[in-house]
């Protein structure tokens, strides 16, 4: 599961921010941000990207680094976005 | 006066204040003031001397206002380049300005090793993080007729053109700006603004003149991260640009009277739209918001007070403090209120001229009202109202404005006939929502040149805001009579 967010977000970062396929070139806990791949209209365009794929909603008070910084953290946090909706429609 | 007296005056009144802070550093006065000396001695050490240029290619840190001060302090001539640049920029602005010494951080260190081999001058390399200790700063670091900075701005040449700053020159915007602004020592002021753009840079040197602290930030990237600092530093000044404003905005959780602390909010670069300063002054009821209109070639032009915010939306008002804008026609004759025509400023913040290049330094800078005396051209076309009060009517060149960045189509094109295939291209600014203008290239090239072949070679040439977002392909441009591309057609279209 994890690991399909991972390369949906790692092929949006290729194509709207490397512009090339397959975004090879980032590591998954480089830094976006440091790199230079994304600046601060890029992460909207990413939280955008999250919200129409994953169907979830990122808060203000979620839009921070670490859940952002990387293509890691960004699955994490949208692993555990999706986990907790799971729970809501379960309960 | 020099410009670094601002901090060792500041030093001297409040040695136990907070200069500065930065993510987890947070510097005194008096620390603040040490570390520049140790960096001044440490530039004389590697043979720096009065006058020289150190080129500053930092991010937002303590180390860039340590060599900020450091360098006046040893006599020098700063100039911060953006850490965006690439390495042949970065080449050019060494080469314009025969840099002795480049300052820089291991994220940046290859780009600035690439650019440095083709810069013979530069003798002296720093690398953060400094080694050298706090000292006494060396003497003989001149007067204040000196030249104390050097600002690289987009020409619409292509190529960035130094603005030349005397100590005098920034000392009187600064004095001219904290006056409107009744900075005190008690203002604590938040930037997200890269110190190698002015706004951002007079931040650093207004916060000290007054004894303020200055909160500096790297990016307005999370700007969740930005609003928190803001509670918890207990901020009272937050410069803005329309896309900080715009970022801010789209926010869901915003509500009126958050920041309780905070005592004005600033916007230049563009103006901002009627809707936003609404949802600016509900959101914060408590601030005063000062539109604002300047070029890097005087810092300031011009200051809305916020009492005329509600009557005149539009005017970026008055010449600031102990300066004069005022409207000419073709002729340099000023022109009556409602007439369009080019505004000129003079004033003691009008920059000296452009490093190296006299012919463009004759274009902006032309006889004022004493033999001695030479006032700004702008470039920009302008009207009053009958009470004085400026309005911005557009550029006489084709600068785009985006993110509240200049750029130069024509620098954007050069990157792009680099490109094989590429026959024509043409840059534009389009509205944009979020960035004020977006860019747009529009392009005529051979089969199987594609969008993206051109965004990513941009990528790897420019600085990230003046990447084209998108690309319209043509079988040919259009063109004037003599031939040339009509850029001015595509706007229009």
């Amino acid at each position: 599961m994890k690991h399909d967010i991972g390369l949906a977000v790692r092929r949006f970062i290729g194509e709207n921010f490397l512009f090339r396929d397959d975004g090879d070139a980032i590591t998954h806990d480089q830094s976006l941000l440091d790199a230079g791949i994304i600046d601060s209209t890029g992460v909207l365009e990413l939280v955008c990207f999250l919200e129409t794929t994953f169907g979830i909603e990122v808060q203000d008070d979620e839009m921070l680094p670490e859940n952002l910084y990387s293509i890691r953290a960004i699955s994490n946090y949208v692993g555990r976005k999706l986990e907790s909706r799971k729970i809501e429609l379960v309960a | 006066m020099r410009v670094e007296s601002f901090l060792l005056e500041s030093a001297r009144r409040f040695p136990g204040k907070t200069a500065l802070i930065a993510g987890a550093t947070r510097l005194t006065y008096a620390e603040l003031a040490a570390a520049a000396a140790g960096f001044a001695a440490e530039l004389r050490r590697q043979g720096v001397q009065r006058g020289e240029r150190v080129v500053v290619f930092l991010q937002n840190s303590p180390e860039a206002v340590i060599a900020v001060y450091g360098t006046l302090m040893a006599g020098g001539v700063f100039s911060v380049v953006n850490p965006g640049t690439k390495a042949d920029k970065l080449a050019y602005i060494l080469n314009n300005c025969t840099a002795r010494a480049l300052v820089t951080e291991p994220r940046l260190a290859g780009t600035a090793a690439q650019a440095k081999v083709h810069a013979p001058s530069v003798s002296a390399l720093l690398t953060t993080p400094y080694g050298f200790a706090g000292g006494p700063a060396p003497r003989g670091a001149g007067i204040d007729l000196d030249v104390a900075m050097i600002v690289y701005t987009s020409g619409s040449t292509g190529f960035p053109k130094g603005v030349t700053m005397t100590h005098q020159n920034i000392v009187a915007a600064a004095t001219s700006i904290t006056t409107y602004l009744e900075s005190s020592a008690d203002d604590i002021v938040l930037s997200v603004l890269p110190l190698a753009f002015d706004y951002g840079l007079y931040q650093a040197l207004m916060c000290a003149k007054v004894g303020a602290t200055l909160v500096l930030e790297k990016s307005f990237a999370f700007p969740q991260v930005i609003l928190e600092k803001l509670k918890a530093e207990r901020v009272t000044g937050f410069p803005l640009v329309p896309t900080m404003a715009a970022l801010l905005l789209q926010m869901k959780h915003l509500a009126p009277g958050m920041f309780p602390e905070l005592r004005y909010l600033t916007n230049t670069a563009a103006a901002l739209p009627k809707a936003h300063i609404q949802r600016l002054r509900e959101l914060f009821p408590a601030a005063k918001l000062f539109s604002m209109y300047g070029l890097t070639e005087c810092k300031r032009c011009t200051y809305l007070p916020p009492e005329e915010l509600e009557r005149r939306p539009d005017s970026v008002g008055i010449a600031i403090p102990g300066t004069e804008a005022y409207v000419v026609d073709e002729l340099g004759e000023r022109v009556k209120p409602g007439e369009v025509g080019e505004l000129v400023i003079r004033g003691a913040h009008v920059m000296k001229g452009y490093w190296a290049d006299a012919a463009a330094t004759e274009r902006a800078l032309k006889p004022g009202l004493y033999p001695w005396e030479k006032v700004l051209h702008t470039g920009d076309l302008f009207r009053a109202d009958e009470d004085g009060f400026l309005y911005f009517v557009s550029r006489k060149d084709d600068i785009i404005k985006t993110r509240g960045e200049k750029v130069s189509p024509k620098e954007v094109e050069n990157v792009i006939y680099e490109i094989a295939g590429v026959r024509e291209a043409a840059v534009i600014g389009v509205p944009d929502a979020i960035l004020g203008q977006a860019i747009k290239a529009v392009v005529a090239a051979d089969e199987g040149v594609t969008e993206r072949d051109i965004i990513r070679h941009c990528r790897e040439r420019l600085e990230d805001f003046m990447v084209p977002a998108t690309v319209e392909f043509r079988g040919e441009l259009p063109k004037s009579e003599n031939g040339k591309i009509a850029r001015k057609e595509l706007v229009a279209a």
